[in-house]
Formats: structure tokens, sequence, C-alpha cells
């Protein structure tokens, strides 16, 4: 059940089904830069009206990186049993499966 | 005793169990997975009428982003505080995990509070839950987000009350990791919102 | 608020666990997965008799030309609560029951990983199929079809409190599966007995598998549209008005996302029961394991991309009905694989035509018909014209009545002995097959004339002057058509004699009276609360077929032969039973809980302050469950479900 990763941890010896969990340090230097990128976000509501596109596919980026660092390093897929992962990726892949279809049939894309 | 079945979720159970895995944290992330689909199916009725605003203002002229903004990083910044009090519950230290938790729920319901504060002055500029397409698919999709904080508000105080007198019955650790998994779901979903909805221009 | 409350003390008595072993109290508060079984398989079948009865009405009203047996609006009331009854209350909860009472035994675990969950499904399901009932009572069932298209939903347009019902009641039956979809799915991932690989797993736990996923994930839809259409009815939203600008396909889109999968979690199940059959009574293993199980994987995917084929004649546009038209197409492929390995299973077997192996075979050729007419549908050019007529329903009946319905018959005649102790009577149950098998074609058969003549689905009347003659004769096809729903009604009515007369008449079973193959069947009948003595050790698939039989050299080669019968395999287990054996304690709390949620919907339609009754009494089911003390061990401690029923149930009270 051990995930190998390479973060820093203080040894858990017992059960080899407990992952391995970073320590605090970490945690809270992946919380400044999720802030920083907050802060990239919202200056995107201060750009020039030209840069519409370019602000729309940079947000859409940023939240995507928001979106994993959140559920890999807080939820500990990154850590943790592949299962767990297999387990919320099938409903996410569906999620956006299935509304981008429908999305699109309502000709919200193009 | 001697099977499985009683077993699950505690403490001792992870060894018992197929695959070594907790019953409860493979049960909450079933959980989640399905809930994607619930917060896709708003998200997606907000898109499809962000533009149907009637006679009523539309998106750009009604939000706030720096204040948005603001009750966004508050939240975010609760899910560092949840993930201390989780750290803190592994190393069994129950007065950091009370401490943490509570901030949690602090931070929680500033942004409820925040929610609660923008949808009044949404209403005092004229927009109701039923002014057009625009607002009722906008408040639907924030309120079951708010509603989903308000109730994680609610355990993560009720889980330090039961740690405080000793009622959790099972794996302490566990139940703040369960509590911890559902509230960072409900963060990366404001995430998702706060981008789609308030900053892409509609 | 409730959470800074003092804790309850251990003393105060509302919050021991109950204890009793037999009597009501044994049954209301258990959390024993057998029992619960037992409950769904019972209540399933009275909603079989409400839907049946509604069925007939509708076959009586269309049996003559301008009939009058009903009126127009419970016509339409009758045949909306007809669809709803069948699908959400009988056989979403008899797959229901029969994998809540099978897939721990075949697994050859004690019970599922979450028993007080269990129950709390259940008793949401009763009162979540009671309540939408009491809406005939109460002004008026819902009238808007069963599913319920914009405007048909509207308030102008189905003034009544029906179609509320129905979105509550919905709602309610909803959590109840979505509780047990992740209840099941844990168990089967994590509850397996040493040895039981995934590959391992009899067909039909892996049919339950596939069907608590697609559960899982379809639900969840559904609530959406759901919640919609109840702010649009309750609190004045206009999310499919078109007046006021909406898109009434939305919800077209969002209730098929549900409702194509859901077809899947309708007919899985009896693709799981004939798989497990058909071997028995063709003294064979199942020809093809891995394409059959791989198979209803891949259906169970490819349901998902396939919703909008219902939607043909909607207007969404060339782009979207070809590529909905061809992946409809494709999903055909994996069903055909299942048909051939069924075929194949029973080619060369020695074939015991039982009444369980013949309710097998009546499915495999009903549902094949039904789904012959089916992938038609999928060009979309001639779904045109069939849309909205009679060819449509007889196309989902033979797959419905003819596919799941069959299936689930023919587990009811191979499981009884397992369930009860007692075998169904054979002769009864072969004049139950004739009967349905014979009503069925006569009901739904000439439906597909009908369609093809152009008689619309849900209407009342169909006029005395567009009867055809000859061939074409709508009158005649439709007498046909009653007379065939009253076959069937004959053919049940069988059935429930049969269940009377062998609970009353019938000698005890043997232990294993059909020379079964799998791990339910190497215990006791009715299996001891804990299922097993001492958790079996798999080897193999069919596992208990494998310590039947061993191979022998003989003279004209390699030979199976009978080594040691069921009862010595199971006295083998049971010398070796474990001495302790703790099963979790019953509980108040599920019944206690799930009563909540009716008052909340109560509340919903007539007055708001009930609804804050019922959120309270769930409030307090859910910190009671919490703080319960598990008299065994702490191990029945649930977090994930108390989340979820705060989540679920808090926006709508």
């Amino acid at each position: 059940m051990t995930t190998t990763d390479t973060h820093e941890h203080h040894g858990h010896a017992h059960g080899s089904d407990e992952p391995h969990i970073p320590t605090d340090r970490y945690f809270i230097n992946v919380a400044l830069v999720l802030a920083l990128v907050t802060a990239l976000e919202t200056s995107t509501y201060w750009w020039p009206d030209g840069m519409q596109t370019v602000a729309t596919v940079a947000l859409i980026i940023m939240m995507t990186i928001k979106f994993f660092m959140i559920i890999l390093v807080f939820m500990h897929l990154k850590f943790d049993n592949r299962l767990f992962s297999l387990l919320f990726y099938m409903g996410l892949f569906l999620a956006i499966l299935v509304y981008c279809i429908t999305l699109a049939s309502f000709r919200f894309f193009f | 005793m001697a099977d499985t079945a009683v077993h699950a979720g505690h403490e001792s159970g992870h060894h018992v169990t197929t695959t070594g895995l907790s019953n409860n944290k493979l049960a909450m992330w079933l959980f989640l997975g399905s809930e994607c689909l619930l917060f896709g199916g708003l998200i997606s009725t907000y898109m499809l009428y962000r533009g149907r605003t009637g006679d009523g203002p539309g998106p750009n002229q009604l939000f706030d982003i720096p204040l948005t903004s603001i009750s966004s990083f508050v939240l975010l910044m609760s899910s560092l505080t949840m993930v201390l009090a989780v750290n803190s519950a592994k190393r069994k230290d129950d007065a950091n995990t009370k401490l943490w938790l509570v901030a949690t729920a602090l931070l929680g319901s500033l942004f409820v509070g925040a929610q609660v504060y923008e949808f009044t002055a949404f209403y005092q500029e004229g927009i109701g839950f039923t002014t057009s397409l625009f607002s009722s698919s906008f408040f639907t999709l924030t309120g079951f987000h708010g509603v989903h904080v308000s109730i994680g508000v609610l355990m993560l105080l009720a889980l330090a009350a039961m740690i405080t007198r000793n009622r959790v019955a099972g794996d302490k650790a566990e139940a703040v990791e369960l509590v911890g998994l559902y509230w960072h779901f409900v963060d990366v979903v404001w995430v998702v919102i706060f981008t789609l909805v308030y900053l892409i221009p509609a | 608020m409730a959470l800074t409350s003092p804790a309850p003390s251990r003393s105060l008595g509302a919050f021991r666990r109950p204890v009793e072993a037999t009597g009501w109290k044994s049954w209301v508060f258990t959390v024993d997965h057998k029992r619960i079984g037992i409950m769904y398989g019972a209540v399933a079948l009275f909603f079989f008799l409400v839907g049946g009865t509604e069925a007939l009405l509708i076959r009586l009203q269309l049996a003559a030309p301008d009939n009058t047996v009903l009126g127009a609006g419970l016509y339409n009331e009758m045949f909306t609560m007809h669809a709803t009854t069948m699908v959400f209350l009988f056989v979403m909860p008899l797959a229901a029951a029969f994998a809540n009472y099978l897939l721990p035994l075949q697994i050859g675990a004690r019970d599922v990983a979450f028993p007080r969950l269990n129950a709390l499904s259940f008793w949401i399901f009763l009162f979540g199929g009671i309540f939408i009932n009491t809406s005939w009572f109460l002004g008026g069932a819902a009238d808007g079809g069963w599913f319920m298209y914009s405007p048909n939903s509207s308030g102008l347009f189905s003034p009544s409190h029906g179609v509320d019902f129905w979105v509550l009641g919905l709602q309610i039956v909803g959590i109840a599966s979505l509780l047990s979809s992740i209840n099941l799915i844990v168990t089967v991932l994590n509850m397996r007995a040493p040895g039981m690989k995934l590959m391992r797993m009899p067909v039909f736990t892996w049919m339950v598998l596939v069907v608590q996923f697609l559960l899982l994930f379809a639900l969840p839809v559904i609530t959406v549209a759901l919640f919609l259409l109840s702010f649009q009815r309750n609190f004045g939203a206009s999310f499919f008005d078109v007046d006021k600008g909406a898109d009434p396909l939305l919800w077209q889109h969002l209730f098929w996302i549900f409702g194509h999968p859901e077809v899947y979690i309708i007919i899985l199940p009896s693709f799981g029961i004939i798989s497990e059959v058909l071997p028995t009574f063709s003294r064979k293993p199942l020809f093809g394991y891995k394409f059959v199980v791989f198979s209803g994987a891949t259906i169970g995917f490819v349901g998902w991309g396939v919703w909008a084929h219902h939607m043909f004649a909607s207007g969404m546009g060339p782009v979207s009905v070809a590529a909905f038209s061809v992946a409809t197409m494709l999903i055909a492929i994996p069903t055909g694989v299942k048909i051939c390995n069924w075929t194949l299973t029973m080619w060369g077997g020695k074939l015991w035509f039982t009444s369980a192996m013949l309710f097998a075979i009546g499915m495999i050729v009903l549902f094949t018909i039904g789904g012959l007419s089916g992938v038609t549908h999928a060009v979309a050019t001639a779904d045109t014209q069939q849309t909205d007529t009679y060819h449509i329903v007889a196309h989902f009946h033979y797959v419905i009545v003819g596919g799941a319905v069959m299936g689930l018959f023919a587990g009811f005649y191979y499981w009884w002995p397992k369930i009860f102790g007692k075998a169904l009577n054979e002769r009864l149950g072969k004049w139950n097959f004739w009967l349905m098998f014979i009503g069925i074609n006569f009901t739904f058969g000439p439906m597909h004339v009908l369609g093809m003549q152009g008689q619309p689905r849900r209407m009342v009347v169909w006029p005395d002057k567009l009867t055809g003659e000859g061939y074409f004769d709508l009158a005649f096809w439709n007498e046909v058509a009653t007379w065939g729903a009253f076959t069937i009604a004959t053919g049940v009515s069988v059935f429930l004699w049969n269940v009377w007369y062998t609970h009353r008449k019938a000698e005890v079973a043997p232990l294993d009276p059909w020379d079964a193959r799998t791990l339910e069947w190497m215990t006791a009948s009715p299996p001891k609360a804990h299922n097993f003595d001492a958790i079996p050790n798999v080897h193999a698939l069919d596992e208990l077929f494998h310590r039947k039989y061993e191979e022998v050299d003989t003279d004209k080669g390699v030979r199976l032969k009978k080594t040691s019968t069921a009862e010595e395999v199971l006295a083998a287990e049971e010398a070796r039973g474990d001495a302790h054996i703790h099963l979790p304690s019953p509980s108040y709390w599920p019944i206690v809980l799930a009563f909540g949620l009716p008052i909340i919907a109560y509340g919903i339609i007539f007055n708001l302050i009930m609804a804050f009754v019922g959120a309270a009494i769930v409030l307090l089911g859910a910190f009671g469950w919490v703080l319960e003390p598990s008299v065994a061990e702490p191990g029945d401690y649930e977090s994930p479900s108390d989340d979820h029923h705060m989540k679920e149930l808090d926006p709508v009270g």
C-alpha cells in the first residue's frame, strides 16, 4: 500500500498502509503558492479589455493548477493509495464529459 | 472479534479489509466523486443561463470582485488550517487538533458571512432569486455551495466538541481526516466557481 | 446549536442499542443485511402489485375505442405513477433486495461494510415510496409522464401537488439508492473473503458492482434536475419556463444523463442473476466469464455516452443526433456479447429445465427481441417516426418486463430455498413462467403494430374512426394487449399463491438443491445471522463447485467427478468455525433518521414549519447515530454517512 514519494516526512514505521504525509511546513509552503496564484487570478480583473481571451485561458490554467494542488496535496491523493484517486477521478471525468457534451449541444462553446 | 465486517473503520480494522484501506475513507471518496456530478450539473446550469439576465443587471455589473477575492482567500486558508488539524490529529495532539478545527470553522463561518453579505447586497440592488434565469441559477449554485460550507462548519465544531468529550468512536485521526476531505472538496469546488462564475467575463 | 450542547451521557436510555433478536423490534431495528434484503423484497413486491394494478387500469381504458374507464386526468396520473412505481419502487428495490441479501454471501462476508447505513437506506426507500403514493389521497398524483418534461411539469399544466410529491419523493428514494451504492461498493472492494479476487467474484456480484457505480454517478444528476424543478414549482424560479427565456431541453438533458444509466441500472442485476442461473442448470461453467464481466462494465461505461438518443425528436441539431446515434449502436456490441455467452453456456450442457432456468431462457429470448427493436431506434431517421408511439412502449417493456423482471423472477426461484429454506413449488413455477411469458408477448407484441400504425403513447383514448381493418385493426390489437396484461397478472397471482403454498405446505429443501457453484450455497439455508461459521478461503471462481467436484482419470480420459456433497463441504467449514463472532448491534437511529425525510417533504408542500420539524428529526437522528455506543466494538462508526444525510437534506429543509 505504500506510495513511493520523495517528500520529507517523519517516518511512519508501523503499518504499510499508512501514507507518508509531509510536515506542516510543506503544507504552509503549498498554501503560500496557492495564495499567490489566487492573487494572480484576481489581478486579471484589472487587465485591459483587449486581453480578455488571454485572461480566460490564463484563468482556466490557474484554476486547474489550484484544483490539482488541493486534491493532490491537501487531500493526500498524491501520497495515498491509488484506489482513492481512481474512485474520485471516475466521478470527475464523467462530470466533465457529460456536462461538456451537454453544453456543447447548446452551442455554448462555439 | 473475529471478523472483518464488524471491524470496519476501527483502528485495527485497516489490516483486515481486503484492500487494506479504511472503509470510511473509501466511502468518503466515493461520495466526493458523486458530488462532482452534483456541482457539475449546477455549474453547467449557471453557465447556460448566465447571459439570460432579462431586464435585471448581469454578472459583469453585479459582482464585487475584490470582496469575493478576499472571501475566496479566506476559504483557501481554511484548507491550510484544516490540513494542520489533520496533521495534529495524526500526531495524536488533541489540543492542536481542536485549535485548528475551530480555526477552520471560524474561517468557514467568515466565508459564509461574506456570502450572506453579498446576497443581501445583490438583493438590495434589485436581484432576487426569481428576477432572471441568471439570478436563479447563480443563487442556486452559490447557495448549494454555501450550504455545503455550513454543514462543514457544523461537522468541524461537532467533531471538536466530540474530541473534547472523548466521544469519537473509532479512529480519531481518521475522523478528522474524513471531515478534512469533505472540507477540502468544498474548497476545491469554490476554486472552480470563483474562476468560472466570478472571474471569467460573461 | 446541538453541537455545543453537552454530549449525552451513556446512561441515557435512548442511547443504548436495541438487542432484541426476535419479534417486530428485531426487524425494525435490524442491521442484518439478510433481514434488510427480505424487507426490501417484500416492499418491492407490494409496490409491484400497486404498479401492476395501475397497468391493468391503463389497459382496461385502452381496451375499447373512446373508452371511459378512466378520465383523461386520472389516466395521466395512472401512467405517470405506473412508470414511477415500477422503475423506482419495484425493479430497483427488488434488485437491491437480491444485492443486499446475496452480495455479502457471494463474497464471503458477514455483513455489508456499513450495516446501519444499509438499514437507513431501506427505511428511507420505504418512507419515500409511501410518501410518493400518498399523493393519490392528497389532491392527486403526478401527471406529467415519468420523465416529466417541461412544460408538463410546470404549475400551469400540472397545478395539483402531484408533481411536488413526485419530485420530493424521488429525491428521498434517491438518497436511499445513493447511500446503498456507496455501501455496496465499499463492501465489494473491502469485505471479500481471503482469496476472493475481483476476477473470482460471481457475475451477479460483478453486475451489482457496476450498477452501484452507475447509481453513484447518475443519481446526483437527477438530484440537480429535481432541485431545479422544485425551485421552479415552489420558489418561483423559471429554469424550464420558455416564456422566461429558459431552455426546456436542459431538463431533458439532465433527466436522460441520469435516465440512460438508469436503464442499465434496471437491467444489469438481471443479467447477473441469469449468469448465475444458466451455468448451474446447464451444469457447465459460464462461457467466457471474463467477457461477461468486461462487457457488463463496458455497458456501464458506454451507457454514459448515449443519453440523447431519447431526444432525437427534440431538435438538438444534426451533429448531436449523429454522434449519439453512433454511440447507441456501439452499445449493442457488449450486449450482443453477453447474449452469445449465455447461449454458448447452454450449448452442449446437460440442461435442467427448472422454473428458474425457464425464466432465465425466457429472459434471453424476450430481452433479445427488445434489444433488437431498441437498436433500430438508434437510427435517428427511423426513430423520429417512432418516437412517442406505442412502438417505443413495446420496446422498453420487452426490455424491462421481458428482460429485468423475468431475470428477477429467475432469481426468486433460484434463491428461494437459500433464503427461506424451502423451494418454491416447481409445478406452480412452470405455470407462473408460461403465463407470464405468453402474457408478455401478447401484451407487448401487439404494441409494435399499434405503434407502427401511429397510436401515440400517453393518449387516453383512441377513436373508433381510426380503427383500421385486418392487420391494421387497432381495436383487435388493443384488445389482445389487454388480455395479455391480464394473463401476466394471472401469472403473478400464481407466483403469490406459490409463495403462500410453499410456506404452508412445502418440505424443507435440501442444502444444495440445484448443485450450485458459488459461495452463498456453502452455508446453511437460511444462513445463520453471521452467514459463515468460518470465513471461507477462496481458491477459484465457482469455489463451491471446485470443492464438490474433482478431476478424476478414467479410461475415457479426465472426467469431473462429484467427490463430496455440499453437506460435507459445509460440515468441514463448520468444524473450523470461529469461536467468537461478534455482529454489529441493531440500532434505533436508521428508522428515526429516515422518518424525518418525508416530514420535511410534506412540510415543503404544505407548511414550512413542518419541514423544520422534519429537519430537527433528521438532525437528532444524525447526532444520535454518531453518539450511539457500539455494543460490541466501536467498529460501526460511520462518519461519511452522517456527512451525507446532512448534505442531502439541509438544502431541502
